[in-house]
């Protein structure tokens, strides 16, 4: 579903991903995680081209999303990302929010797009927020909203770039619970983030990121009890304490 | 005062019409309102474009705006006098000519108000509005806009106001309006100029306050409604009473 191959990318002299080579396969769901400066949100926003590669390639669903030639717009809209600020659009309602995508990209009947927004947020339990704007929700709550949001396109991938960083501890678990759900659905999703409980629970892979390369690739089973590599061995450890 | 009113209102208030050009206020207002209109696309484009990925864009458009800002607007209006028909061929009217100095140049005042107002913005409402698949255009209308014209609604109103006290500068090239008419009127009367000028300062600060203060009520309303107090009864801040 989404390919890697050699992918290296620098932010002036600095480099910030090297050869990175590594496959998510349709269905699965990976967890990137590794200590911060790592790469793995500059991995996971290159994946739908939010950040330019300067080698290698990277295919979603066979198609290369660096090639001058595929629409940007056509890919990133099968492409759902979830930010760590949630990023709601505070000039529209929650309800807005979700049907805006359906609507302003897919062109559905904003009656279908209601019918639809109104299911969603009703499954992430947030169906009487409707018709609130963004500032009066907590933060477990809006990043809900941001799922539902990326949902409403129907997009065959998912990307979490650290989902549940920007909230307060208690909120943690309603967002993890929605994103449990829609592995069990059987979603191709990639996630980047610390919450190592929530991997070892949902995870098919996780994959151990440091200074721009992915050092390990392992089920989570096998990663959080062996970790093969020293520094992998190092983060644990460090995020035991 | 109310004499003068009386017998010379109909001139303040739109000139010679219908035996000559539209002037008085009437004129005043339609100038403020061309001159509005027309800036405020010429401004969303020039914002877009000092903060455009093109180099190119980037300098064009803030040639036009810094040369803009560096630049009196009196001598923006003498050029646009004396050299557009020179350039154009033909005579162009004294409105015409205010239309086009006040639209070129406050445009770029518009535009650093709302290219401040965008950037302002976190830029995480770009990338989300793109990754749902949303064009640059797109983006920009439907997203960004919106945001920053509401977060620089004080400063854009407060320029809104600016123009129409700039197209009392309309004078020095004739053009018919509040300020000319005033004029007129004055030397016609010879002996009242207090009066005359004090009818055209306090109509001046009517117009303007009262839009300052239909744009502070406009923000509370839209602050409000964002945050769910819609209904509530909000301490709203006393209207200052005009200067007699």
């Amino acid at each position: 579903m989404i390919r890697f191959e050699k992918v290296s990318k620098w932010y002036g002299s600095y480099r910030a991903l090297t050869h990175v080579d590594a496959q998510v396969e349709t269905g699965q769901m990976v967890v990137l995680c590794g200590p911060s400066g790592s790469g793995k949100t500059t991995l996971i926003r290159t994946v739908n081209r939010l950040e330019p590669i300067e080698q290698g390639r990277i295919t979603v669903n066979g198609e290369d999303v660096n090639s001058p030639g595929s629409s940007i717009n056509r890919l990133r809209s099968n492409i759902g990302f979830v930010f760590q600020q949630f990023n709601l659009f505070p000039h529209m309602t929650v309800l807005q929010n979700i049907i805006f995508g359906p609507m302003k990209i897919r062109g559905m009947a904003q009656k279908l797009a209601i019918e639809k927004a109104e299911g969603l947020l009703d499954r992430v339990g947030l169906l009487a927020k409707a018709e609130v704007f963004p500032e009066q929700l907590s933060g477990g709550q809006a990043q809900r909203v941001a799922i539902a949001r990326a949902l409403a396109m129907d997009p065959p991938v998912l990307l979490f770039d650290e989902p549940t960083s920007a909230l307060d501890p208690e909120m943690v678990g309603e967002v993890l619970s929605v994103m449990k759900g829609l592995t069990r659905e059987g979603m191709t999703m990639m996630c980047v983030t610390h919450e190592m409980g929530f991997a070892r629970e949902v995870a098919d892979q996780v994959w151990f990121m440091d200074k721009g390369q992915i050092l390990e690739r392992a089920a989570p089973s096998d990663f959080f009890s062996r970790p093969i590599h020293l520094r992998a061995q190092r983060f644990l450890t460090d995020l035991a304490h | 005062m109310w004499d003068i009113m009386r017998d010379q209102g109909v001139l303040l208030l739109i000139g010679q019409y219908p035996n000559g050009p539209l002037g008085g206020l009437v004129a005043t207002v339609l100038l403020a309102i061309l001159g509005l209109a027309l800036s405020f696309p010429c401004a969303i484009l020039l914002a877009l474009g000092r903060i455009s990925p093109y180099r190119a864009f980037r300098s064009i458009s803030s040639a036009i705006v810094q040369t803009m800002r560096g630049t009196p607007l009196l001598l923006v209006i003498f050029w646009s006098y004396f050299f557009l028909p020179l350039v154009i061929g033909h005579a162009v009217s004294g409105f015409t000519t205010m239309v086009g100095a006040l639209v070129i140049y406050e445009s770029s005042y518009l535009a650093e108000v709302l290219r401040s107002g965008i950037e302002a913005l976190p830029k995480g409402q770009v990338e989300a509005a793109r990754s749902l698949g949303l064009s640059y255009w797109r983006t920009n209308y439907l997203i960004i806009l919106p945001q920053a014209l509401f977060n620089t609604l004080p400063s854009l109103l407060g320029q809104f106001v600016s123009i129409i006290k700039e197209t009392s500068l309309g004078y020095v090239i004739s053009v018919n309006e509040f300020t000319f008419a005033a004029a007129q009127v004055n030397s016609v009367l010879l002996t009242k100029p207090v009066q005359v000028f004090s009818i055209l300062a306090i109509t001046y600060f009517l117009l303007c306050s009262s839009l300052t203060q239909t744009a502070r009520w406009l923000e509370g309303r839209i602050a409000r409604r964002r945050s769910g107090q819609v209904g509530r009864v909000v301490k709203v801040m006393p209207l200052p009473e005009p200067a007699p």
